[in-house]
């Protein structure tokens, strides 16, 4: 067994620098390449690519990033994670081994399904599965818009398998993020199913570098001025040890900054109640975690405790929920934020004269009080603010309507206007998400190797 | 004393669906005491009244010197539903971080905290 097993974070969300996988593999030695591709957004934005081609539906960037680490992955050995595979986890390791292929490489590509419901949904509610929302408890069968997608999340066992099948890469639907990492923890260091204070471990260590940067510099409130080289910033990597310790710390000559405090600042991120975190593979209690400074750009996490997961997988289904479209128009000194609050009433008068009606709609002056609001004081002195006025509703002939009205402001609202360059407002369709949970026994996940 | 948070704390915020999470992270140790005594629920969930719709919870984490906030009903519906610019709640961190305390004097200067300009 290995000592010491480093797994490095190359991809925190799809649009991620598309450079980092490549730098974390020649800036120093790993033993794994962790890519995360999947936000909420992306698994209905793959859904709607597979419909129009049925052999698209994956994380596409993750094949240029394949190419760009193939000499590490086929010569060095270094194994590959990654829930590049979105709708169609099939078809992302079709690309992937044709990409290899043309440049004389074969490569062993294990691929995890399963976790794709939409196929199921019809089925699974009849069989009583109701996918109640878990904010509001309303049944999915209730569900306003069309459904386009559904998928459970899945956790470390799979790739586990995988990786005891050979596969140097590993390509998975939606896996947690978190799993991404701990599973290679857990397959090197042999942790068995019941040995929760290891599996949350590794639970925490994937949670600290599945934003990427934002454990490393990036995105950190704490001495910002003085952390260094943001433009070259290190992508995170750990360091796991057999008894789930573990070393967070990144390559040397890169920028960006590992201590305590860039650490914590990814540990509160998103957290709910810290004493369980829930995975599909153990309850993590992030009120066990120790964090020590062990050297430059190193800190050491311990004492992590864990606890049996829940019988239940969380679901994630995306269903179309209207349109949208946000206009904004600048307005400068003097009485920057009176003019643009005239501009507001103005621009609700006119959509009520024409007779338009949205579900909801908001204004918000940028510059002033978008972001803190009241706790921003008073800003009639501001040298511009920004008037922001979003609308939403079913109709998309209405909103289309609305993105009409911001332009003829500038000649006929308030003085001293400007900002409008970008033209009209575009119409977006909104796809909105659906959390639910599941009974873990409905969920098969599957194993295959391509080679 | 009047001490602002911004000058004790650090932070940072994220989203789970319309749910905004802040998590206030002492700047020294021995600060921890502080946001435990002065920072509670209620003093937060004043801090964001009229801006958010829910309620706040508060989790305590001794062990990261770190106090972990829900702010529910924080984000107009969350995810892609909301119009807000920070939809995703990024910048509540930082609002939270303007909030002003009162430390009786003696403790403050104790602690050697830093009044707030």
């Amino acid at each position: 067994m290995k000592k010491v097993v480093r797994v490095a974070a190359g991809q925190g969300f799809w649009g991620d620098d598309l450079d980092a996988p490549r730098r974390q593999v020649e800036g120093g030695p790993i033993d794994y390449l962790m890519l995360d591709y999947l936000a909420e957004v992306t698994m209905s934005i793959l859904q709607k690519q597979k419909e129009r081609d049925s052999s698209l539906g994956y994380a596409r960037d993750f094949v240029g990033a394949m190419e760009s680490v193939l000499p590490a992955v086929a010569e060095r050995g270094v194994k590959v994670v990654a829930n590049a595979g979105g709708v169609n986890p099939r078809a992302c390791a079709a690309a992937v081994k044709v990409m290899a292929g043309e440049r004389g490489h074969r490569l062993k590509i294990g691929v995890v399904t399963g976790d794709d419901l939409l196929g199921r949904l019809d089925e699974l509610i009849a069989a009583g599965h109701a996918l109640a929302n878990m904010d509001t408890g309303a049944p999915l069968s209730t569900v306003g818009g069309e459904v386009l997608s559904a998928n459970a999340y899945i956790g470390s066992e799979p790739i586990v398998e995988a990786l005891e099948k050979d596969a140097s890469v590993v390509i998975t639907g939606r896996s947690t993020d978190t799993a991404l990492t701990m599973a290679p923890l857990r397959y090197e260091f042999g942790w068995g199913g019941s040995q929760w204070d290891q599996l949350a471990a590794g639970i925490i260590a994937g949670h600290i570098i599945e934003c990427g940067a934002q454990c490393s510099g990036g995105n950190c409130l704490y001495d910002w001025r003085s952390i260094p080289d943001l433009a070259n910033v290190g992508y995170p990597l750990v360091e796991g040890s057999p008894d789930g310790s573990f070393v967070v710390t990144k390559h040397p000559k890169s920028g960006g900054r590992v201590s305590v405090q860039t650490v914590t600042e990814q540990l509160v991120y998103e957290m709910g109640d810290p004493h369980s975190y829930i995975t599909p593979d153990v309850v993590a209690d992030f009120t066990t975690i120790r964090l020590t400074s062990a050297g430059d750009d190193r800190v050491l996490v311990s004492g992590i405790k864990g606890r049996p997961p829940t019988d239940k997988l969380k679901v994630s289904v995306a269903y179309r929920a209207g349109f949208k479209a946000v206009g904004t128009l600048v307005y400068a000194w003097p009485d920057a934020l009176e003019k643009a609050q005239l501009a507001d009433r103005v621009l609700h008068e006119r959509l009520d004269r024409l007779g338009l009606s949205f579900d909801h709609i908001v204004s918000e002056y940028v510059g002033a009080t978008a972001t803190h609001g009241r706790l921003a004081g008073d800003q009639r002195n501001a040298p511009e603010v920004q008037l922001r006025f979003g609308v939403r509703g079913s109709d998309r002939a209405a909103v289309e309507r609305f993105t009409r009205e911001i332009a003829p402001l500038v000649l006929n609202g308030p003085p001293s206007v400007t900002g409008f360059a970008g033209g009209r407002p575009k119409v977006e369709e909104i796809v909105a998400y659906w959390p639910a949970l599941i009974d873990k026994s409905v969920v098969k996940t599957k194993v295959d190797l391509i080679q | 004393m009047k001490v602002r948070l911004v000058d004790i704390a650090h932070a940072r915020s994220g989203d789970k669906g319309d749910t905004a999470n802040v998590g206030v992270i002492a700047l020294e140790p021995r600060w921890y005491s502080v946001l435990d005594e002065f920072v509670t629920r209620e003093r937060v969930a004043d801090h964001f009244r009229g801006m958010i719709e829910g309620d706040v919870e508060r989790y305590d984490l001794p062990n990261l010197n770190a106090l972990n906030f829900l702010l529910h009903g924080a984000l107009d519906g969350g995810g892609t539903l909301s119009l807000k610019t920070d939809a995703q709640g990024k910048v509540y961190s930082t609002a939270l971080l303007r909030m002003l305390i009162d430390v009786p004097d003696a403790e403050a200067r104790r602690l050697e905290l830093p009044a707030a300009k």
